[in-house]
């Protein structure tokens, strides 16, 4: 280290196998799953029988499946340094908008569940774009553009429907999709894993992955190299809407109803899953991998104080309680990385 | 020597400041061209005029002898300018490599590049070539940049820019948060750049550096060019004096 020539050999060019074990142990996402792993554990000690059993695995892993879709948009969001609060109003309008034409058109077949589908899909793209929009071009901040959002998109759904849920999921959704299985694993979990595993390509592998943590980690220099930031923030937003609405008709194939009044805190829970795996709300850094362990923990602990009997409200207490402590932790260490603590031997 | 990269009668007004006052700037091929001043005489203005940073009110801006005009950062890059920036400009959440070639990724052959997947490996390997080529003091290409000493950074935005630049590199203080040893390295590697045969602009408030690696010096005061030295024929007295103002000739005007 202390030379003063360097030939090329000596610059490190892969994390090497120590390297490698170093930066993964300093990932936030990976202290989050040893506490996913630690909480599992307590309730598969204390209740063995019940709680590590194939159905209660399945059942945990059918609840997230929603919201890790909408996790997967949320986390591009967030790493640009931006928030999505719009999430769950826009899920509602697109379900409500699909339930109401597939109504309308009345059958229980296929090409109904897929114009539902199309539909979902397209309303959801038209509010994530838009919200992009005001984000980039307006220069609204993202929160106060998504909580607009959120607002006016809940409250379009109630009017359409005058507030009243609509029941109308053709039989094939909620057949299939719904209540359907592969191999003994649910097709929604199914669905949601191969959205969260594409997700997680595009982000850690793609280009359009590299600019987004270069939007967040520094806007100006992104733009300077000519990323043209604005565009890739609307397809951001635009992600994050087309997932809210393809959560939508997922929805719509779950629980055969639109959830009108079921999500104002969607979106607050999705948020709180993505920073607790350990994206920053700051920008620049995150993982796939560490939204869908930040979501496990509430569902784990929501599954786990029902089976060992504790009341069921400790899980909103206990996993505030985790969201503070999670981004205490990861201040700490980003404390010491400015510090230069992190460059050492890491 | 014919300019490469030259402006004349460039203007800039901010409100009632006049950043530049038909300021004039010629650099050629192969000569490092310093630029100095005192605190707001206009360097920044210039630079960020010369490079498509900001737009000017009026003047004309030549490139390899024709008019060229640059509504972004990025126009300039595509003709082999670059600048190194005082505030580097680099995102600390990336590393090395990954900043060198942002914006400029290298894909993957075939399919897979057409779906935007990178080719990681090969940047990390042409980066670390390229480091090792400017003597820099980075040891490790897959470590963040907010993570690195600054005189490390420093070295990642000059390797950067060097890298990319064909026809002018720019360099608004390169050394003034360096040590000793890293500003040595600094002046070796605009020697290098300029023996390539690219011309360096070099914004500097240190005269003992600027005497060292500059063929010429010109002088900004009150947005405009008050003199042109060669380094060779001329002191530290003479710089501070003509950006002071305490002796005005040679081009006063111009």
């Amino acid at each position: 280290m202390t030379t003063t020539s360097t030939p090329p050999q000596t610059i490190e060019t892969t994390a090497s196998h120590d390297g490698l074990l170093e930066r993964i142990k300093s990932m936030q996402s990976v202290w989050i799953l040893g506490v996913l792993v630690v909480i599992v554990a307590v309730f598969g000690a204390l209740s063995p029988t019940t709680f590590l059993t194939a159905g209660n695995i399945t059942n945990i892993a059918q609840n997230v499946s929603i919201w890790a879709v909408l996790a997967v948009g949320m986390t591009f969001v967030i790493i640009t340094s931006g928030i999505d609060l719009s999430v769950g109003s826009v899920l509602v309008v697109s379900s409500v908008v699909a339930a109401k034409s597939m109504d309308a058109m009345g059958g229980q077949g296929w090409s109904t569940a897929l114009i539902g589908l199309v539909l979902a899909v397209i309303v959801g793209l038209g509010w994530g774009i838009l919200n992009g929009f005001l984000v980039a071009k307006a220069k609204v901040p993202p929160l106060i553009v998504t909580l607009g959002t959120l607002s006016v998109a809940l409250g379009i759904a109630q009017i359409i429907t005058g507030g009243l849920d609509i029941r109308a999921a053709p039989d094939v959704l909620q057949d299939n999709i719904g209540y359907g299985r592969l191999a003994g694993i649910p097709a929604i979990t199914i669905i949601a894993l191969i959205v969260v595993v594409v997700g997680g390509i595009v982000l850690h592998r793609t280009r359009f992955g590299r600019y987004t943590y270069a939007i967040g980690s520094n806007e100006v220099s992104a733009r300077r190299v000519g990323i043209n930031v604005d565009r890739k923030l609307i397809q951001i937003y635009a992600l994050s809407g087309l997932l809210a609405g393809f959560a939508g008709i997922l929805s719509l194939a779950q629980y055969g109803t639109t959830t009108i009044a079921g999500q104002s805190l969607t979106n607050l829970n999705v948020i709180a899953a993505v920073v607790i795996g350990g994206t920053s709300i700051f920008g620049g850094q995150g993982s796939m991998f560490g939204s869908m362990v930040g979501l496990f923990i509430p569902a784990v602990l929501q599954s786990g104080f029902v089976i060992i009997g504790v009341s069921p409200y400790w899980q909103t207490v206990a996993v505030g309680t985790i969201l503070i402590a999670a981004v205490y932790v990861d201040q700490q260490r980003r404390a010491a990385a400015t510090r230069g603590k992190g460059v050492s031997t890491a | 020597m014919s300019a490469l990269f030259e402006a004349h009668n460039l203007s800039r007004r901010f409100g009632r400041v006049q950043a530049l006052d038909h300021a004039e700037f010629d650099v050629g091929a192969g000569e490092v061209v310093a630029l100095i001043g005192d605190n707001g005489a206009g360097k920044s203005t210039l630079v960020k005029a010369l490079t498509g940073n900001l737009d000017i009110d009026e003047g004309e801006i030549l490139f390899e002898g024709s008019p060229i005009h640059f509504t972004t950062p990025h126009d300039a890059s595509e003709v082999g300018i670059e600048v190194v920036h005082q505030d580097l400009a680099l995102a600390p959440h990336l590393d090395s490599a990954e900043n060198m070639f942002l914006g400029r990724e290298l894909m993957r052959p075939g399919i897979l590049g057409k779906l935007g997947f990178m080719d990681n490996s090969a940047m990390r390997q042409k980066a670390a070539v390229a480091f090792s080529e400017l003597g820099s003091a980075v040891r490790s290409v897959v470590v963040p940049v907010g993570a690195m000493s600054g005189g490390q950074k420093q070295s990642v935005a000059i390797a950067r820019s060097v890298a990319w630049a064909n026809k002018v590199l720019f360099l608004d203080e390169p050394t003034a948060a360096l040590g000793v040893v890293q500003t040595k390295n600094v002046l070796e590697t605009i020697k290098k750049v300029r023996d390539r045969g690219l011309a360096v602009v070099l914004i500097s408030h240190s005269m003992p550096h600027v005497l060292e690696v500059a063929d010429r010096v010109q002088v900004l005061r009150l947005g405009r060019r008050v003199a042109t030295y060669r380094a060779a024929d001329t002191s530290v007295e003479e710089l501070v004096g003509a950006m002071t103002g305490a002796l005005d000739k040679k081009e006063g005007a111009a």
